[in-house]
């Protein structure tokens, strides 16, 4: 499985030496283009810094309160079963809702266990693999006026859930425990 | 629908702290928190400006487009109702193109096009067509292959090898596309027979 790793180191050297090329073989003028580009995210930047800032202040409050931890000690039974952290349950059901909401506790989980812990690892795994299904259908069904949507919330489940095991086993058997 | 989320974490955490004695706490970590925020959205700023200055790079080049054309084969695969050369086809390309690369913001604008599009081509207009349903969960699955806001953060709170998890990351969203596509297409079976 160690071949995994060799992936994420070379994934991102690889798109880059790979569009750079392109772009001097189609002969454009690549540094300005790039300039252009990293222009823009201070746009994006500047639109996402309020909200998160928001929750992530929503979030500290709920974890200083010990609520979350009370959740989770009321949880821990469930999870013993399952072998699952119940420290992901409130990110798993936010998901689904809201993308900056589950940010807030994404950043709160890596700052509570480490990114380089277990479940700071099956986190940023998970991040990649589900989405926020409730907030994306109602946007882009309502945008033409559908409102039957048969089974698309069903598949949408299955895959997430079917990302969220996947996740955690590919974390456990690459990283451990 | 955030606003009940964003009230209610905040109101469940201050009347808890009332119970618990740790009022002094939430308010610190309020203010604390706040600050958090500032500073991880500059270190995501930087990674945020690497990498959309390079995807311009590959949009202009028109590496962007070349890809959009490659993966045609696959979306007929997954969309056989969709005339080849429609307009759905190159939307939905261009969706899938840029949650691949992780551009989760440059994908709503052609997604959203591209329903529009699939309601040109859809008999009942209330209810969704196979094909609406299929793209939809196909794009919320969403195969990735970087992401680079999770690198960013790992970085932020001290990660050692903040990339290690790219590959992880891939292999369990392809699982989840996979798990996806097998679902769509036995319930557009189901619905044709």
């Amino acid at each position: 499985m160690k071949w995994i790793l060799y992936i994420s180191d070379f994934m991102i050297p690889l798109i880059v030496s790979g569009v750079i090329i392109y772009g001097l073989l189609k002969g454009i003028n690549i540094f300005d283009v790039f300039i252009e580009g990293a222009k823009e995210s201070v746009k994006v930047i500047l639109t996402i810094m309020p909200t998160l800032i928001g929750l992530m202040m929503a979030v500290g409050i709920i974890r200083a309160s010990g609520s979350l931890n009370m959740f989770e000690l009321l949880l821990k039974p469930i999870s013993n079963l399952i072998t699952f952290p119940v420290e992901l349950i409130p990110l798993i059901v936010l998901r689904t809702i809201s993308s900056s909401a589950s940010l807030g506790l994404v950043l709160d989980l890596f700052k509570q266990y480490g990114p380089d812990s277990f479940i700071g690892r099956l986190v940023s795994v998970m991040m990649g693999c589900t989405e926020t299904i409730f907030y994306t259908m109602s946007v882009y069904f309502m945008s033409v006026g559908i409102k039957k949507t048969r089974y698309t919330l069903a598949g949408a489940l299955i895959a997430n859930l079917a990302g969220i095991i996947a996740s955690f086993y590919i974390t456990l058997f690459i990283f451990g425990k | 629908m955030l606003n009940y989320i964003w009230a209610f974490m905040i109101l469940l955490g201050i009347i808890v702290a009332a119970f618990t004695g740790k009022m002094g706490e939430v308010t610190n970590t309020a203010i604390a928190s706040s600050a958090e925020g500032v500073e991880v959205c500059f270190r995501l700023l930087g990674v945020l400006a690497f990498w959309m200055g390079i995807m311009k790079i590959a949009e202009k080049s028109g590496l962007i487009n070349l890809l959009t054309l490659k993966i045609r084969p696959i979306l007929r695969f997954l969309f056989p109702d969709i005339p080849d050369g429609h307009d759905a086809q190159k939307y939905i390309a261009t969706n899938i193109i840029a949650n691949v690369l992780g551009l989760g913001w440059g994908a709503t604008p052609p997604g959203l096009l591209a329903m529009k599009a699939l309601q040109e081509l859809n008999l009942k207009k209330d209810e969704a067509s196979n094909t609406m349903c299929m793209f939809l969960i196909v794009n919320i699955s969403s195969v990735q292959l970087i992401s680079v806001n999770i690198i960013a953060y790992r970085a932020q709170y001290g990660s050692r090898n903040p990339s290690e998890v790219i590959g992880p990351s891939i292999l369990a969203t392809t699982i989840s596309t996979i798990v996806a596509i097998i679902f769509g297409k036995l319930m557009e079976r189901r619905n044709k027979a």
